[in-house]
């Protein structure tokens, strides 16, 4: 490789100090390497949005024993609802743990703001030894021979050189896309998220969600609430605040001419969800998109001297019961510097060395994970299990419990009028049983 | 209050404006190849305006970076795609 100023020279670049590019860099620096973590925000989470409860607790607390006493987190979450919604009705299950990891160290899952905690992730790799660039933009990336020697940052003198370069610059990954690792997506591919933070005394918050102290709630609607478009949408209590949201495909918001932030309000106005938001004062309002199609939507992870990782990669899981990127950004990006310190210890930087981030990512459950759920998301994110089958468990409770003089019908009857009643066949039904059986049950 | 228009929502959010548009939107595509106009629906910013002659007005400035546009587009060109420049455009607090 030719030689470069020192100062323009490093071991590995992370691009993008999110969850993924932040827990690289901070395993990099400890590992005694020349890290640069670039972020073109102002602050690391400034462009960064999620729900948000950070489920990577236990992944987390070994590389920083009881993190939580430091960090800026919101509420463990100890509760978890999901709900299935029709226009008026709402049939909720409900599950709580007070102990076992829950409400107790090393902690399931926490709910978080970005801005605070992402701000706080990348001081922890900087603490390291990283070095940390924010307002930086990285628009493409620089090669030598064919292989990637680094990234031009848009300024002047803007060519940065690294042995590694580790993209961990989020869903639009325009660096995978660079790079010849990742084609444009689909409509379908992707749903967009908008969200509100509402500010709520944490007296009232403890009350009105029934939780002791400072536990928190995380709840999951399905059904009707986002009307026609594919989705759902989202609840979860920070310590004075609350965060919810509504996620619809962009394919089917299209299709249905729905605009996202009108949706808000409407499941905001649900009968089920008023009481809980009623009283709270809008502090921001954000949106940002995510990969919903998981393992369909993975790039090539690897090039000569470069490595992809987090939602650059397609690692979210976005499947009904489960809305978890942070926690496997981190996995992959921690996968992803154990395969970059490894190669700067061969001192050999081709994407043959760099194959052995496959292993690593499967050794951090990583892609086990996507490839046990890979026909979750297709299907789950469809119309019958997001919005029709939750529509039609709620309508058939409201029947279930309804008294009004007419006579009682059992169950089976019921459920039998009620799919005769709908547009789904019989056969159709069965698929749709073997489907979900085939993705979340072996 | 909980229940809030789209202009109270926007009013929320930090934006440092850059002197150059990251988004370009080639108005001319989208009078005279575009039936759908997507934009309109699903930015969530609501920062595409259909004009009376079909074709679109475009702000840059209440931009979330978000990308959806871009995706949601069903015409090739009509717009140009890019992250402002460093330290630029929105900045959330509490997101
Ligand atoms: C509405 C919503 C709700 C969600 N809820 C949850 C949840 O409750 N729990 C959960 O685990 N996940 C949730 N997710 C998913 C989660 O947000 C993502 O999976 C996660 O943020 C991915 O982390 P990352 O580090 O890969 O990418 P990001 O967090 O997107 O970070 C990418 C970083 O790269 C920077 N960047 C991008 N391009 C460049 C460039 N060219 N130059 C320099 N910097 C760049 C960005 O500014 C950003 O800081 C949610 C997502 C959304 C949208
Ligand atoms: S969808 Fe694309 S082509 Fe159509 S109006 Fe919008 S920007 Fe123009
Ligand atoms: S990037 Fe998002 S917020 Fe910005 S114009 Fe496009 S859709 Fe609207």
């Amino acid at each position: 490789m030719t030689t470069h100023p020192a100062n323009q020279q490093f071991d590995v670049i992370v691009v993008g100090a999110g969850p993924a590019g932040s827990a690289a860099a901070l395993l990099v620096a400890r590992a005694g390497l020349k890290v640069l973590l670039l972020e073109r925000g102002e602050y690391p989470g400034a462009k960064n949005v999620s729900g948000a409860v950070f489920y990577g607790s236990a992944i987390l607390n070994e590389l920083i024993p009881n993190w939580w006493e430091q960090a800026p987190v919101e509420r463990p979450v100890c509760r978890r609802d999901i709900a299935f919604m029709s226009p008026t009705t709402a049939v909720a299950l409900d599950f709580r743990c007070a102990g076992a990891g829950f409400a107790t160290a090393p902690y399931n899952g926490f709910t978080v703001l970005r801005p605070k905690f992402d701000r706080w992730l990348a001081a922890q790799a900087e603490a390291a030894g990283a070095f940390v660039l924010t307002s930086a933009v990285v628009d493409d990336v620089l090669r030598e021979n064919g292989r990637i020697v680094g990234v031009r940052v848009r300024r002047e003198q803007g060519e940065i050189y690294g042995k590694v370069v580790i993209a961990c610059d989020g869903v639009n990954s325009f660096l995978a896309k660079k790079a010849g690792l990742q084609r444009e997506f689909h409509p379908h591919e992707l749903s967009l998220g908008v969200k509100e933070v509402l500010g709520l005394d944490p007296a009232i918050i403890q009350d009105r969600f029934h939780l002791t102290d400072n536990d928190g709630i995380a709840y999951e609607y399905l059904g009707a609430i986002t009307e026609d478009v594919h989705g759902g949408a989202f609840l979860y209590t920070n310590r004075d605040s609350l965060s919810l949201g509504v996620i619809g495909q962009v394919s089917s918001l299209v299709e249905r001419r729905k605009r996202p932030y009108e949706l808000l309000e409407r499941f905001k106005a649900h009968p089920a969800v008023a009481p809980l938001v009623r009283g709270g004062k809008l502090r921001e309002y954000s949106a940002h998109l995510i990969p919903e199609s998981g393992w369909a939507m993975k790039p090539k992870l690897y090039t000569d001297g470069m490595l992809v990782a987090g939602d650059a990669a397609g690692f979210c899981l976005a499947a009904g019961l489960y809305l978890e990127g942070m926690n496997y950004a981190m996995q992959s990006g921690l996968a992803a510097a154990e395969t970059a310190i490894l190669a700067c210890q061969k001192g050999n930087f081709s994407a043959r060395t760099l194959s052995v981030y496959q292993k690593n990512l499967k050794q951090r459950h990583v892609s086990t994970d996507f490839r046990a759920y890979r026909h979750a998301p297709s299907f789950v994110n469809g119309p019958r299990l997001q919005n029709l089958y939750p529509e039609m468990v709620a309508q058939g409770m409201e029947q279930i419990f309804r008294v009004d003089g007419a006579p009682k019908r059992k169950i089976l009857p019921l459920a039998y009028r009620m799919v005769r009643q709908s547009s789904i066949k019989p056969g159709q039904l069965l698929r749709d049983v073997y489907q979900v059986a085939r993705a979340y049950l072996w | 209050m909980v229940m809030t228009t789209h202009e109270e929502k926007m009013r929320t959010v930090r934006f440092r404006v850059g002197a150059t548009p990251h988004i370009v939107v080639n108005s001319e595509i989208c009078r005279n190849e575009c039936s759908v106009h997507a934009c309109v629906y699903v930015c969530p910013a609501n920062l595409f305006v259909p004009l009376d002659d079909g074709g679109i007005l475009f702000n840059y400035e209440q931009c979330f970076e978000c990308g959806t546009c871009y995706i949601a587009c069903n015409q090739e060109g009509a717009i140009r795609w890019s992250y402002p420049d460093g330290g630029y455009g929105v900045t959330f607090r509490e997101s």
